[in-house]
């Protein structure tokens, strides 16, 4: 079953068919030296993004999740499997491709010291995208001011340059640039992880501002699954290059039906000195005396991914990775032992798993 | 809401060029070089005698009216065989030059864009070309062009290439990579307009700059190649051969080295210099002091206010009063910390919580005294066991280090060093405190391993820190940190470049160790999730302040200050999916912008005439509970009973004002 | 270990069959009759024809290089043009001059610039100040006129130090020191520059990196940090450099020998080029080629025992 037909049949009547965004089976490789072996940072990995949605892709590092993004903009090379953009195929797109798909797929990158070019000024580095498309003139000043106001920054600051600006403010002018050409959608890769908590809530809040009365949907890569649950319509969970499970945000996050993303979320710790109390207790009665063992960045060529950690691993984990089966909530998770898993969770102590 | 410092002034056009013309020695330089080859060009109007005017009288004297720069054996006058001779050195100099730029731009960027089997094939041959000395090779051009300096000097620029083009492409390649350009890409500009605009601007700065450094060694290549008689004859006034005839009267003469060399030395050191200056000028316009928006420092803090009283606490492990610390940077001196005090207990797990900017880091490593280049100590104590550390002398200190107090910190691969394997830094530590070497200290390096869960200790004994995993890493710096058996351990951000799941084992293995041992530990921490789960006590930083220090339930449950408050309600895991989320408007004040008043008050919800009246004192409003606001009585205290929190924040919605 | 050698002395082939190539090809460009080229105008055309013979110069090029390469099999480097004798052998006889003159002033410059680095690194402040002066007038002087200068003060006005000449060590090891000492200094000096440069930069960065933050709060002295710990780490661009600067001091012999009159390999070369006598300019080509390898290859051994990471992959 594909991730379409089960988002449809969960959705009213009236929601679109067609998704915006879909990724089929991506794989993508690399290797950092010849003699080196062959690195699958996205194994067949398949995702949909649907016009004015916020879909979610968290994980680790290692997970891929950046992959996938660098592999829709074109700025890694797809080894097998497919990309279509409002029905285009783009996996290997060229350079005049690319300039056309801009005016609908955007970017906004996690460095916002990185994203601007020190030399050039505001203006010209948010002129930019526009004058790829042949924008010139007093139209061209217009959409420049207008961008700037729209993200919250004062006109002047189209003079200035880039070192003269915070952190959260280089990330409002990256985000200015990104939607400067109003597109369908904009993928944010880790887009708010190198700011502030307090700023990373006024950049969260101005990105969903901007979605208000627009048809604009959202790739958001984070490593950070409250901000991913925050954000998101629906989530992906990624671990090592491979969808674990994907879902709507509350159902994958408030009743995970993967043992990877019950990790994910038992280990981001709450700002809540009790909260965490009875985690801990909870995980002390339910977990015997074993150490976790340490991430292996490197895949076992078969089987599941996740399974040298997870602690309801059987022989059937290690030998064959796990297909793709529909949940409860209108989602999907790659596990074998789903759903006995959660109840051997909450059984009671001394079962082993 | 009120408003953010707005930005700086507009800077002027051509940041560049005038950043380069404010640096004095670039206009001295400029102007010499500009004059030499004036000079030169017009060497037959300005000479006052011709190259080979005799004045036989006159041979062999030292400066006179008549002759400024002394003459030679056969009476020549030096001045004006100087001047003559600089056509031909500059010609030599702007052959090298061209050629070496000619060949090198091109395949300096390619190969760093480009990249791939090209990329190697260039750096191959440029390892041949920089393995031999350019002279031997230039000598050999010599053999089968005599005499020729055209030949030769083009010899030179094609053999120097090379190693220009590797740094041409060291330039290019992160450029090429860098997140503006793939933003270009993706906005679909195209590859030659990414070229003109992000690429070459950067590298014509670097291949001037460079240029100008090769112009100087082409210079002296030159030269010599005519002192040794192989590009100019005798006679010729050419500089090298000048040089080549004073030495012949060096015991007769010896004034006449001093003109001949002299010019040569200032050409090539004005050359350098400019060099330096265009590549101290881009550094400048590049960053943020460039543009004048460096602000006024402030230097100390105004006193006017006592904070509440807070003697030092006798059962206390470590207690830190009115600790201040400045660093000193560009001639000035900021203050990044300003009379931080807290204590911590045996035992006893204490939070250091803030932002960037807001000192917690430096706080910490100011306790061990390990602060960074430029930062020191300028008031407060640091009570450790009774005894004030900051005042010992730096061997005394050096014992508590390691011993008493253990650090370890934020990258936890950089923390190792990676020339050694893991056993002999252990080892190293280990026989420094329990002095013992061989067996025994092995056997204690396998036992602190064990000690943080790592399996395998014999292996990762013998492993080198590039072979280890992030979390494995930090397991090892910590069990390095324990050597010592140190009483308080200082965690400086230990987790935030840690995946989440490593980050919990890391954190459950600080709570058992402090089960285990006893210590007590300080975790420097921006994370508040981090703080709730492992502190007994939590220390609320903003702009170098404490502005709130209180037991970790209270401080959850009910915090006194809008700044905790606000910090607590941005974190998305509270709110509600579909609402926006409550927002601190604008931004942490950087060090050296800090008001005297409430520095939280421009992005305060609840900022009141009274916050900007005057410096506002820490206070302790509830017995052990500390915080830094005038309004805490009305505010929080005498809040409608029953309710959570007082006044919700509103999420606010992003404007001008609230730009941060 | 012979795993790095292999590797060296791989890379090596390349450089000797680069270098010697192309010395052949340079000569192939000779404008004109390169034996007119090389004995002048006014001789006898059986002298030219006798020439061209000896040099193969009516062979194509790679016929000449292939004939040069079975001849260096042999052991032999040909005749020199100017005198008839053989190459090999001057060569070798010069080769010992050179080579001390060059390792002696690597040693040198190498203790006093890693030192001075060390220290500038440490003390800051005017100590830092003086090696950045030092460097720079290291670069901007001519080593010639330094060369010239040092000789007017030392052997023509103070009479300590013979102006040119070079006494052999089997016959006075004082007089051998006392004849290299200014062609030593002369030659170390930029490089003595150049070398507290770059060490005092690297140490100054390694002391910037987190671990040793944490190893002083660790507890470790300062001298294991500084000696043990941040050398260490700084070795690599330390070694590069003075790899570096070795190489440049090998083109430098070639002024200072010609200053100092010093019978070696360098001085043979400038006169060789004025005679235009081929054979003996490429077989200084290979010598030269032949040190840097060698050279090259104790760094090779150098940076294994330096950098873990190459040692253990």
């Amino acid at each position: 079953m594909t991730v379409s037909e089960v988002h449809t049949n969960r959705l009213a009547p009236e929601a679109p068919r067609k998704p915006l965004l879909a990724v089929r089976d991506l794989e993508v490789q690399y290797r950092r030296r010849r003699t080196d072996p062959v690195l699958r940072a996205s194994d067949v990995v398949s995702l949909e993004v649907f016009p004015g949605e916020t879909v979610g892709v968290v994980g680790e590092s290692g997970s891929g999740k950046s992959t996938i993004a660098k592999a829709a903009l074109g700025l890694a090379p797809v080894h097998s499997g497919s990309i279509h953009l409002a029905g285009r195929d783009i996996t290997h797109l060229g350079p005049r491709g690319r300039r056309d798909l801009s005016r609908v797929l955007q970017v906004v990158f996690q460095d916002p010291n990185a994203s601007l070019n020190p030399y050039l000024t505001v203006e010209r580095s948010l002129a930019e995208p526009l004058e790829a498309h042949g924008l010139r003139g007093p139209e061209l000043h217009r959409r420049v001011a207008e961008a700037l106001d729209r993200v919250g920054l004062p006109p002047e600051s189209s003079g200035r340059y880039p070192a003269q600006f915070s952190g959260g403010q280089k990330q409002r002018v990256a985000i200015a640039r990104a939607l400067i050409v109003d597109p369908q959608l904009v993928i944010c890769d880790e887009a708010v992880s190198a700011l502030d908590l307090s700023i990373q809530a006024q950049i969260l809040n101005l990105l969903v501002e901007q979605q208000r009365g627009k048809q604009l949907s959202y790739l958001f890569i984070s490593h950070d699954i409250e901000v991913v649950r925050y954000i998101s319509d629906r989530i992906y969970v990624l671990y090592l290059g491979q969808v674990m499970e994907t879902g709507p945000a509350g159902a994958v996050t408030g009743n995970p039906a993967h043992p990877y993303t019950q990790e994910l979320l038992d280990s981001a710790p709450v700002a809540d000195p009790r909260v965490q109390r009875r985690r801990r207790e909870e995980e002390a009665r339910r977990k015997a005396a074993q150490v976790t063992a340490p991430a292996d960045t490197r895949p076992p060529t078969h089987g599941c991914p996740f399974a040298p950690r997870c602690p309801y691993v059987l022989d059937v984990c290690l030998a064959q990775r796990p297909p793709l089966m529909p949940t409860q909530e209108g989602g999907l998770v790659a596990c074998h032992r789903f759903p006995e898993w959660k109840t051997l969770r909450d059984a009671p102590q001394g079962v082993a798993p | 809401m009120t408003l953010t410092a707005s930005p700086p002034p507009r800077p002027a056009r051509w940041p560049l060029v005038r950043a380069l013309l404010r640096q004095p020695v670039a206009v001295v330089t400029l102007a010499f070089l500009l004059l030499v080859v004036v000079a030169s060009l017009f060497a037959p109007q300005i000479a006052p005698y011709t190259a080979d005017a005799f004045d036989l009288p006159a041979r062999l004297s030292g400066p006179t009216a008549r002759h400024l720069l002394g003459t030679d054996e056969l009476g020549r006058d030096m001045l004006s065989r100087l001047l003559y001779g600089g056509s031909k050195a500059l010609l030599g100099i702007v052959e090298a030059v061209l050629t070496a730029v000619l060949v090198a731009l091109p395949v300096g960027i390619l190969a760093g864009y480009v990249g791939g089997r090209f990329d190697r094939a260039v750096s191959f041959v440029t390892d041949l070309v920089l393995a031999i000395p350019a002279i031997i090779l230039v000598l050999v051009v010599l053999t089968v062009f005599p005499g020729n300096m055209h030949a030769a000097m083009i010899a030179f620029g094609l053999l120097v290439a090379p190693g220009f083009a590797r740094i041409i492409r060291g330039v290019t390649l992160p450029l090429q990579e860098a997140d503006f350009v793939s933003a270009a890409r993706v906005a679909g500009v195209s590859e030659g307009r990414i070229m003109a605009r992000h690429i070459l601007p950067g590298v014509t700065r670097t291949a001037i700059v460079q240029a100008s450094f090769v112009a100087a060694n082409a210079l002296l290549f030159a030269v010599a190649l005519g002192f040794l008689g192989l590009t100019a004859n005798p006679g010729e006034p050419e500089w090298g051969q000048i040089v080549a005839a004073a030495a012949h009267q060096i015991s007769t003469q010896p004034w006449l080295l001093v003109p001949s060399g002299g010019l040569i030395a200032l050409m090539a050191l004005s050359l350098m210099l400019f060099g330096n200056a265009l590549r101290d000028a881009a550094a400048e316009v590049g960053s943020a002091a460039g543009t004048g928006s460096g602000a006024a420092a402030v230097a100390l803090p105004a006193p006017a206010v006592a904070d509440v009283v807070r003697p030092v606490a006798p059962d206390a492990l470590l207690s830190v009063r009115d600790l201040s610390v400045v660093f000193t940077g560009r001639g000035q001196d900021t203050l990044v910390v300003d009379r931080v005090g807290f204590d911590v207990r045996a035992g006893e797990t204490v939070g250091l919580v803030g932002e960037s900017g807001a000192g917690k880091s430096i706080t910490a490593l100011a306790v061990l005294r390990l602060l960074a280049r430029g930062g020191r100590i300028t008031s407060g104590q640091v009570f450790f066991e009774g005894q004030d550390v900051a005042r010992l002398d730096d061997r005394a200190f050096d014992r508590l280090r390691g011993s008493a107090l253990g650090l370890i910190s934020q990258e936890p691969l950089a923390s190792l060093d990676p020339a050694f394997s893991i056993g002999s830094q252990l080892g190293e530590l280990v026989g420094l405190h329990d002095r013992v070497s061989g067996k025994a200290n092995r056997e204690r390096c396998l036992e602190l391993l064990r000690q943080v869960q790592m399996r395998q200790p014999e292996r990762v004994l013998q492993s080198y820190p590039h072979e280890l995993s992030g979390g494995m890493a930090q397991r090892v710096a910590i069990a390095m940190a324990l050597a010592g058996r140190p009483k308080l351990l200082i965690a400086d951000e230990p987790t935030t470049a840690l995946d989440v799941t490593v980050q919990k084992e890391i954190l459950g293995l600080l709570r058992q160790l402090q089960r285990e041992t006893g210590m007590a530990v300080l975790i420097v921490t921006h994370n508040l999730g981090v703080v709730a789960d492992i502190c007994d006590r939590v220390i609320v930083l903003y702009a170098g302040q404490v502005f709130e220090d209180a037991g970790v339930l209270n401080l959850f449950d009910r915090p006194l200050n809008p700044y905790t408050l606000g910090l607590i309600g941005a974190n998305p895991a509270h709110a509600q999916p579909g609402q926006l989320l409550p927002v601190i408007p604008g931004r942490v004040p950087p060090p050296g912008s800090w008001p005297v008043s409430c520095r939280f008050a421009p992005r305060c919800a609840f900022a009141a005439p009274q916050c900007t009246a005057g410096p506002v004192p820490l206070l302790q409003p509830v017995s052990g509970h500390y915080s830094r606001c005038v309004r805490t009585d009305e505010l929080f205290l005498n809040a409608a009973p029953g309710a959570d929190h007082p006044l919700p924040l509103s999420p606010a919605r992003p404007g001008h004002q609230e730009a941060s | 270990m012979l795993r790095i050698l292999g590797h060296r002395l791989l890379l090596s082939v390349p450089l000797l069959i680069f270098v010697t190539a192309l010395t052949f090809f340079l000569v192939s460009l000779t404008p004109g009759d390169p034996a007119v080229v090389i004995l002048g105008q006014n001789r006898a055309p059986a002298e030219y024809q006798q020439l061209r013979e000896q040099l193969g110069l009516l062979k194509p090029v790679p016929v000449q290089y292939a004939g040069w390469v079975s001849t260096l099999a042999h052991g032999s480097l040909g005749t020199s043009i100017f005198n008839g004798e053989s190459v090999v052998t001057q060569l070798s006889a010069r080769l010992g001059v050179t080579l001390s003159l060059v390792t002696l002033t690597a040693l040198v410059s190498a203790l006093i610039g890693v030192s001075l680095g060390i220290a500038s690194a440490l003390r800051q402040g005017a100590l830092a100040r003086s090696v950045d002066v030092l460097s720079l007038l290291g670069i901007i002087l001519p080593n010639f006129w330094v060369a010239l200068v040092l000789v007017a003060i030392f052997a023509v006005r103070l009479h300590w130090l013979p102006a040119v000449g070079y006494v052999n060590p089997s016959t006075s090891l004082s007089g051998w020191a006392r004849s290299l000492v200014l062609p030593v200094v002369v030659l170390a000096a930029p490089a003595v520059g150049l070398i507290a440069q770059q060490t005092r930069n690297a140490m100054l960065d390694v002391l910037d990196r987190p671990f040793i933050r944490t190893l002083k709060a660790g507890g470790v002295s300062h001298r294991s940090l500084i000696y043990r710990h941040a050398l260490r780490n700084a070795g690599v661009p330390v070694v590069t450099v003075i790899g570096l600067v070795f190489i440049a001091l090998l083109g430098g012999t070639i002024i200072a020998e010609n200053v100092f009159a010093l019978p070696g390999l360098g001085g043979l070369a400038v006169d060789a080029t004025g005679r235009h006598d081929l054979p003996v300019i490429q077989g200084i080509v290979l010598y030269f080629t032949v040190i840097v390898v060698v050279v090259n290859l104790l760094i090779d051994l150098l940076y294994a025992w330096l950098n873990p990471r190459i040692r253990v992959s």
